[in-house]
């Protein structure tokens, strides 16, 4: 492995590789000394093209905790357009010699074009609606530690879907793990052409929630919620929401996992939000261990492919 | 008992410590141990993965027959400590897990084989990493010389001068069908 | 400077003939079999087609304005390697051409013809009407507001009231930009999985089918630039059928590609209209073939490598075509030389009332096009190479280009 772009790249060995090796640190951020040498003397490159302050962090947390040094730049969202292009940056960033690059960016196909320009390992840490195969892998480590195995879990993934890397990335996961996924969204926030993802398609929470093992829900932008997509909130959560009665029904051994920011009283009601049943924090803990395993395993690798 | 196991070692290989060999060997460095600190007071043993656990398991095992003394035993994964990690990658990491804290102990390093010391280099840094032990102490099955590191075993099974293109086999009893050592021309690298 | 070209399979009035064809002082003097060498320039066409210069309704030659794309005369240069004597050039130029004196400033007689197209609205802005008599005037014939859709369907029936009594012809870029805002590419399952925003079929055809309409309330000659839908296709063909003044071109990239190239996420796919499903492709090349589609437009826009060096979101639209449109076309397409010649000469020198036709005596513009002959796309004339065909081995050669200025183009390095 070279890169991680796309969890379309991953086979189911691939991911379990990644998962065992994110147990390993997941141990490993639990000693005295939450750090090891692994890394030590490679440097890893940090693009961050959209305001993430999540991922980043995560993605510099497990950098150093692997010892590896950091190379950080970011834009903000508004001055993009007015900087140098991205593959100016990209070059000059990789002249101060980073060993790796971790790539977010607002368009489609960043990642990719930054791995043609530079030549380095790339990961994909969000591109556009596409793909962000590291918080696939992060929720996937989530599930398969609490549930002890990802194979036949019944995922309902609720909210923007159509313009959700995180949907797109977690989907495809799931179904390469043996899972089976139910998106749940107005038809506006349903994928184009959903169909040709062989999934299951809901047009309420309530149709689901006696039958999941997890309720996976996204962020609703509410600046998007003037009558664009949908007519208003309170609609949106009148079908769509995550609400105290409606957690009750759910089955007692199901978990809710959100990949934050959260809107509270939106997507997720704030006692559900912070109950026993949700994993929130778990994911952000995971997902410093799985990208320590992502880096780990892609500066480690013998024969570049 | 001394049947040359082809099969599994593939050619005609000198065969250095049997099965017995390895236990007395493993009985003396146990009394060696009790014998150097008075006592089994403040030690743990280390075992370093993979063959180093089983061997700190049966000097445990020794000790606590003579001693009725049960020492705490760890095993340590050094695979993140590695310093030739992008030319040998790691396909799973082993299990570290230390069941005492090692503050103010004397820990005892168990490996099967001491080589170029390269190994109890990293074993050292992650040890040091988990804690402040009062002293670090190793002990190894056996020594084949050629170390490119100042490290020197406290407790040796056997010295074994060796040239740096032949391989040493430890095989333990426990994970390995047949116990014992041997020497084979080989590469150098030991398995 | 005499020139006999031998050998060829010449397009006449009377369909391909094997004669020989004398060209002297810019036009065609005898056309016949067995004519003697005497002093002339011998040109063996032999396995060529002989025929008139292409025409391309659809080039943007981006003079004034963006020169570090293309101008007019590396556009020229780009447009005689291609075998086309006549372009038509977009009048979406900084500033756009939408007064006569603009007009005035970018036409060429030679060594090609560059014809300009005026905006219909001033600036493109889809607001007022431009400045249409002042470009009549400056010989403009056909009005597009292209790169844009004229979306106010008030508007575009005053235009098309207006240029009716001209006598000129309007012609649309199709894209609803309500159905299209944001879109960068065929909505479908390919940009489903890739998250991008889809420009959908749907975008093009409601604005044909809703100006078809116009046409029938004005009257007004109309011209659909690029198709690119199976649906288009029809409402071509109904709207012919009915007898409106409709005519339509297709862009050789739309014949040869579809949205899966998009997978690359590669800016050099990303065009407007954008590559649709094989299923569309497979009826706009039925429709050039059955001449629902009267002609090849090229569409020829230049980008500069580092504008297409982007994300494909963030690049430019739009690829160049010009010399390699008639390769493209050919490997595309079954046409035989008389079908051929219609589409990419004929049939779009009438769509602007040229009178385009066969080669006969006093012809002017005329080309040898080996169908048969390969070359690689090595060595762009355009000042820009944002082409998927770029370094690629194409079949049919453009080997010589005539106009009033005579001999314009020598293939160089021969049939490597």
């Amino acid at each position: 492995m070279r890169d991680l772009l796309s969890v379309d790249d991953l086979d189911r060995a691939a991911i379990e590789d990644l998962l065992d090796l994110g147990d390993d640190f997941v141990e490993v951020l639990g000693r005295d000394v939450p750090k090891v040498p692994a890394l030590r003397g490679k440097t890893i490159g940090l693009m961050f093209y959209e305001p993430s302050t999540r991922t980043r962090l995560s993605f510099d947390r497990a950098a150093k905790a692997l010892s590896a040094d950091v190379l950080t730049f970011t834009v903000g969202g508004s001055s993009v357009s007015k900087g140098e292009s991205l593959k100016d940056t990209a070059l000059t960033l990789k002249a101060m010699g980073p060993h790796l690059m971790v790539v977010r960016h607002r368009a489609t196909g960043a990642p990719w074009r930054v791995r043609d320009w530079t030549a380095l390992p790339v990961v994909n840490a969000g591109d556009g609606a596409h793909q962000h195969p590291t918080q696939a892998l992060l929720d996937l480590l989530t599930l398969r530690r609490h549930f002890g195995k990802v194979d036949g879990l019944r995922v309902a993934i609720v909210g923007d879907i159509r313009h959700s890397r995180v949907a797109r990335s977690l989907a495809g996961s799931l179904q390469t793990m043996g899972s089976s996924v139910t998106l749940v969204a107005p038809s506006t926030l349903l994928p184009i052409h959903v169909e040709s993802w062989e999934v299951d398609t809901a047009g309420g929470i309530d149709q689901v929630l006696g039958e999941v093992d997890v309720v996976y829900l996204l962020r609703i932008q509410t600046e998007r919620g003037g009558g664009e997509v949908f007519p208003s909130v309170a609609e949106y959560v009148s079908r769509f929401g995550l609400t105290r009665r409606r957690a009750d029904l759910l089955p007692a051994d199901s978990v809710v996992m959100h990949p934050g920011p959260m809107n509270r009283g939106v997507e997720i009601d704030p006692q559900v939000a912070d109950g026993p049943r949700a994993l929130v924090t778990h994911q952000v803990s995971n997902g410093i261990a799985v990208r320590m395993a992502v880096l780990f395993r892609l500066l480690t690798s013998e024969v570049p492919e | 008992m001394h049947r040359i196991p082809r099969s599994c070692l593939g050619g005609l290989v000198p065969q250095v410590m049997t099965a017995d060999d390895l236990d007395r060997a493993i009985r003396r460095i146990s009394h060696e141990i009790v014998e150097r600190h008075h006592g089994t007071e403040g030690i743990v043993l280390v075992g370093i993965h993979s063959r180093g656990v089983p061997l700190a398991e049966q000097i445990a095992g020794a000790i606590e027959s003579f001693e009725a003394v049960k020492v705490p035993v760890g095993e340590l994964d050094i695979g993140l400590y590695r310093d030739d990690l992008a030319s040998r990658p790691t396909t799973r990491l082993g299990r570290t897990l230390i069941p005492v804290d090692l503050s103010g102990e004397t820990v005892v390093l168990v490996d099967d084989v001491l080589y170029t010391g390269r190994t109890i280099r990293s074993a050292l840094d992650a040890v040091l990493d988990l804690g402040r032990p009062k002293r670090v102490e190793l002990a190894v099955m056996c020594d084949r010389g050629h170390r490119e590191l100042p490290i020197r075993p406290d407790y040796v099974g056997k010295n074994l001068p060796t040239s740096e293109d032949q391989k040493v086999k430890v095989r333990i009893k426990g994970i390995d069908e047949e116990a014992g050592v041997w020497i084979s021309d080989g590469d150098g690298s030991d398995a | 400077m005499r020139y006999l070209i031998t050998g060829g399979s010449v397009l006449t009035e009377s369909g391909p003939e094997d004669v020989d064809v004398e060209f002297v002082d810019g036009s065609v003097t005898r056309l016949e079999a067995g004519i003697q060498p005497d002093e002339h320039q011998v040109i063996d066409a032999t396995d060529s087609w002989v025929g008139p210069g292409f025409f391309d309704l659809h080039t943007h030659l981006r003079e004034p304005g963006q020169e570090w794309k293309e101008d007019i005369a590396s556009g020229m240069a780009a447009a005689i390697a291609g075998g086309f004597t006549s372009v038509v050039a977009m009048p979406n130029t900084d500033p756009v051409i939408d007064a006569g004196h603009l007009a005035r400033q970018i036409t060429r007689h030679e060594p090609i013809r560059v014809i300009p197209s005026g905006a219909v609205t001033l600036g493109q802005e889809g607001t007022q009407l431009a400045h249409l008599d002042d470009l009549w005037a400056a010989g403009v014939r056909l009005f597009t507001d292209d790169g844009y859709t004229v979306a106010d369907a008030g508007l575009l029936r005053r235009a098309m009231e207006y240029v009716a009594q001209l006598g000129g012809l309007v012609a649309q870029h199709a894209e609803d930009p309500g159905l299209c805002r944001n879109g960068h590419m065929h909505e479908g399952s390919v940009s489903s999985r890739l998250g991008i925003t889809g420009l959908p079929a749907a975008g093009e055809e409601v604005i044909i089918a809703r100006d078809l309409k116009l046409v029938e309330l004005t009257g007004c000659r109309y011209h659909i630039q690029h198709a690119s839908t199976a649906a288009t296709v029809e409402l071509i063909r109904s709207a012919k059928h009915a007898g409106l003044p409709v005519t339509a071109e297709v862009t050789p990239h739309h014949l040869m590609l579809d949205h899966r190239e998009v997978e690359s996420m590669d800016p050099v796919y990303k065009m407007y209209p954008p590559l649709r499903t094989p299923d569309d492709v497979d009826a706009l090349r039925a429709a050039l073939v059955d001449g629902t589609i009267d002609a090849v437009g090229t569409d020829h826009a230049p980008h500069a490598a580092f504008e297409k060096d982007v994300t494909f979101e963030e690049a430019p639209r739009g690829i160049v075509g010009l010399e390699t449109a008639a390769s493209i076309v050919r490997a595309a397409v079954e046409l035989d030389q008389t079908s051929f010649f219609e589409r990419m000469a004929i049939a779009p020198g009438g769509v602007l009332g040229e009178a385009a036709g066969p080669i006969v005596v006093g012809s002017s513009d005329l080309v040898v096009f080996d169908p048969e002959a390969e070359w690689t796309f090595d060595r762009p004339r355009s000042k820009s190479a944002n082409s998927p065909w770029l370094n690629q081995r194409l079949k049919g050669t453009v080997t010589q280009v005539f106009t009033r200025s005579g001999l314009v183009s020598t293939d160089e390095e021969g049939e490597s």
